[in-house]
């Protein structure tokens, strides 16, 4: 299965750009479906990148991100060619994962 | 049985009475140890809070400060509630971690996250809008709060899905 998570992550030399957009609901648990169901809330807690063994950049999300998440950061410390990796946990116990080589 | 059952009342009202501080009081309490400790565990109960100020004492202990050297960049007016895209950049230094709130969503807290050494104190991510409300982005640096704070006009809310 394609993973959830699409990257792209960019090097200039001294920085790494990322920019990360994630397929998930985001439900909010607020919003009722069209038999006027709520529908149970069900979105990302936790989202980590990880880059040469440390974390360069950790979000806490709660129901108030948009679905199909996008978050984009920089860092320092990393070069052309390295490998960063993605991963997320929702509130249903949910997760993904993924690794993409800085360009 | 019935001998032992004398001491649970008691201790029902303790645990019930240490629950409710936990729910109420966090952040208000000298005991609670500083919250950048806790930015490595997910702030289950900041997030679950309504009230951004009450958000705020939850995550950090203490309040912000507002700041010019932080640039909150959000659209004036979005057509779209589910989706508003909302940018920081700050350049404050000793920066560990970047919080979003919009003051009149169910929640406040809508994000927060945490900046490492060696990361760059710029956040961008897409919110989303109840309704017209003031979003503050809060930026912790060198151990003190500051914010910045931008009113966004929503024309359709981001209930409907």
């Amino acid at each position: 299965m394609a993973s959830s998570i699409r990257v792209r992550a960019t090097s200039n030399g001294d920085i790494t750009e990322v920019q990360t957009l994630i397929q998930h609901p985001m439900d909010t648990g607020l919003v009722k479906d069209a038999k006027g169901e709520l529908i149970p809330a069900h979105y990302i807690q936790e989202l980590k990148f990880a880059c040469n063994g440390k974390d360069v950049f950790v979000a806490n999300w709660g129901t108030a991100i948009s679905k199909d998440p996008y978050v984009k950061f920089s860092f320092k410390g990393a070069k052309k060619g390295d490998d960063l990796k993605i991963s997320w946990t929702d509130n249903k116990g949910g997760s993904d994962e993924t690794t993409a080589k800085i360009a | 049985m019935t001998t032992h059952t004398g001491p649970h009342p008691t201790r029902r009202l303790i645990l019930q009475g240490a629950a409710s501080v936990a729910l109420i009081g966090l952040g208000n309490l000298p005991l609670t140890p500083a919250r950048a400790a806790a930015n490595d565990k997910y702030p289950e109960e900041a997030f679950k809070l309504k009230n951004e100020a009450d958000a705020i004492k939850a995550l950090y202990g203490k309040t912000a400060e507002p700041s010019d050297k932080i640039k909150l960049d959000a659209p004036e007016i979005a057509e779209n509630g589910g989706v508003v895209p909302i940018s920081v950049t700050t350049t404050l230094d000793k920066v560990t971690s970047i919080s979003f709130f919009v003051a009149d969503n169910p929640n406040a807290l809508a994000a927060s996250y945490k900046i490492p050494d060696g990361t760059i104190p710029a956040v961008a991510n897409r919110l989303k809008m109840a309704k017209t409300s003031n979003v503050t982005a809060i930026v912790e640096a060198d151990g003190k709060l500051y914010s910045a704070t931008k009113e966004v006009k929503v024309t359709v809310g981001g209930c409907g899905g």
